[in-house]
């Protein structure tokens, strides 16, 4: 029986990831457009060819969201995921595919900024001829596919391996189950039962393997050049500030008697520090909210600086290729060569911040149920 | 700036998503592998310490076995030498009786060899007796035959009786 479920799941898995491709050939055949590019598309592989190469401009635009799943460019044509865009503004829903920029350069009167701080967002003229945002933009966009992938990957893996656990009961891991045993007793032993302690860390343990892995996963996901790879799911504020108010809002749950007075009236702390001016609680308080703040900015500066300083070694070759061929050749050999050094280190940041963000969650958990001594 | 803007939509969708991920998880993953990872570290616990136990026991019994062979050592040691003992005994016993019987023997038939010495002597003495009884008989039947002898030898015999 379980078999069958194992194959069923499989099947769903495989042709998931066929409808995605048949999405992107049916996109592909749809636009292109071989009566010349009139329309200033917003792909900046268009403006290596026509306009100077902007390095900063194509770094930004590969770290962070967009409306549509970019894959490739081939001479013209664009190899791309098209994804729904769903807005509501002014009283009504809007929603599109994200393929209409590719012909037309506005959908509705709303269209993709290139300025400031809507940059590759999308705006519209409001009656002023000012650009302004949507009252509220939920499109399913880039990085919010990358999160279904992973999380759908996520599921897979390890329902799976919790089958097989229970398939082989008693008996020594096996295959995928035997290389994420010792990943799972290492959250669970170095993780939880180190920070919160022996008697509580079962109850926390459940969002501390969830979170390192979904970190883990969408980390090395971000490496991975291609799609489904690619998106900088976990180098993005929105999500890392999602993660972090989820362990912002369970630290805050948990947060014991003892928690709270260490808040308000910290022990072993000189009276005139608390008294007149309450420097202490304000401080401690601060604190509260500075930690999962910290998480999120950690997270964040961490996985897109790898991405920023791979991207520019990339933009090297461009940049020399700009000036003379050859010149582009020899740098993109040290450039590939630095890049793959990056890509290695990249791998164990993947690590490390997964680690650190769930360590640190952990520790949270802990001081937030921590008995009075 | 875009990259520290956090989009809207986005947070919706990953707060859904995580939460899906939380929920499934938590609920279809990690509960089986964490119960199963503990059966398992429980199992092995036990089976560690049974084999502990099995070993001790082990050398209980080899420390026992020892002490066993030991002591039938012990025993094959005490048995072999009282029976040297008692063999030595035995021999000695033996001897002694064999002197004893072989002594009585030797008395009785120094014994028996004094009484026929006796008795011969005795025999020899009447034969002798006897013989000299005849010879002097004889002796005095020769002399005798004559009366003038016979005579002097009654007359001589009467002195010497009467001498007495």
């Amino acid at each position: 029986m379980s078999s069958i479920l194992h194959r069923f799941g499989t099947l769903a898995f495989t042709m998931a990831f066929a409808v995605f491709f048949i999405l992107v050939s049916i996109n592909l055949s749809a636009q292109h457009d071989d009566h010349g590019n009139q329309n200033s598309s917003e792909n900046w592989q268009d403006e290596i060819m026509e306009e100077e190469f902007q390095a900063g401009e194509m770094i930004i635009e590969h770290i962070t969201d967009a409306y549509e799943w970019h894959i490739m460019t081939i001479g013209h044509t664009h190899v791309s995921v098209p994804l729904p865009i769903m807005l509501y503004d002014e009283g009504k829903f809007h929603f599109f595919m994200s393929s209409v920029f590719h012909h037309h350069d506005s959908h509705n009167g709303y269209y993709i900024s290139h300025h400031d701080m809507n940059a590759g967002k999308l705006v519209r003229k409001n009656s002023d001829g000012e650009e302004v945002r949507p009252d509220l933009d939920f499109s399913f966009t880039k990085n919010v596919l990358a999160i279904f992938i992973s999380m759908f990957i996520l599921i897979f893996v390890f329902t799976s391996v919790a089958k097989a656990y229970k398939r082989r009961e008693g008996k020594a891991p096996k295959g995928l189950q035997s290389f994420l045993e010792p990943i799972i007793i290492f959250v669970r032993d170095d993780i939880a039962k180190a920070s919160i302690g022996e008697k509580r860390y079962k109850k926390y343990l459940p969002f501390l393997l969830t979170i390192f892995f979904f970190i883990l996963l969408n980390n090395l996901m971000g490496i991975v050049p291609f799609f489904p790879g690619g998106a900088n799911v976990t180098g993005n504020i929105g999500v890392t500030g999602v993660l972090a108010l989820f362990t912002f809002i369970i630290t805050t749950f948990s947060g014991n008697k003892n928690y709270w007075l260490h808040i308000v009236n910290a022990p072993g702390v000189p009276w005139w520090l608390k008294m007149p001016i309450p420097l202490m609680p304000v401080v401690e308080l601060m604190g509260v909210f500075t930690k999962p703040f910290v998480l999120m900015v950690r997270l964040f500066a961490n996985i897109s600086a790898g991405h920023i300083i791979i991207l520019g070694f990339i933009s090297l070759i461009f940049i020399f290729g700009e000036i003379a061929a050859g010149a582009g050749y020899g740098v993109a050999v040290i450039s590939v060569g630095f890049s793959i050094f990056m890509d290695i280190l990249e791998v164990l940041v993947a690590f490390i911040q997964a680690y650190v963000f769930t360590l640190l969650s952990a520790l949270y958990f802990g001081m937030a149920t921590e008995e009075a001594h | 700036m875009s990259l520290i803007n956090p989009g809207f939509g986005l947070v919706i969708w990953m707060t859904l998503a995580f939460g899906v991920l939380l929920w499934v998880l938590a609920k279809f993953a990690w509960p089986a592998i964490t119960s199963a990872l503990e059966e398992r570290e429980k199992s092995i616990e036990e089976a560690l310490l049974s084999a502990e136990k099995a070993k001790e026991a082990m050398e209980k019994l080899k420390v026992g076995n020892e002490e066993l062979i030991r002591e039938a050592k012990d025993e094959r040691d005490t048995i072999l030498r009282e029976a040297r003992a008692l063999k030595e005994k035995m021999i000695n016993e033996a001897k002694e009786k064999a002197q004893v019987s072989a002594d009585k023997i030797v008395e009785s038939a120094r014994e028996r060899i004094e009484s026929e010495k006796k008795a011969a002597l005795v025999e020899i003495k009447n034969t002798i007796a006897t013989y000299s009884i005849d010879i002097a008989e004889k002796i005095l039947r020769e002399e005798l035959k004559d009366k003038k002898k016979q005579t002097e030898y009654a007359v001589k015999l009467l002195n010497e009786t009467s001498l007495n």
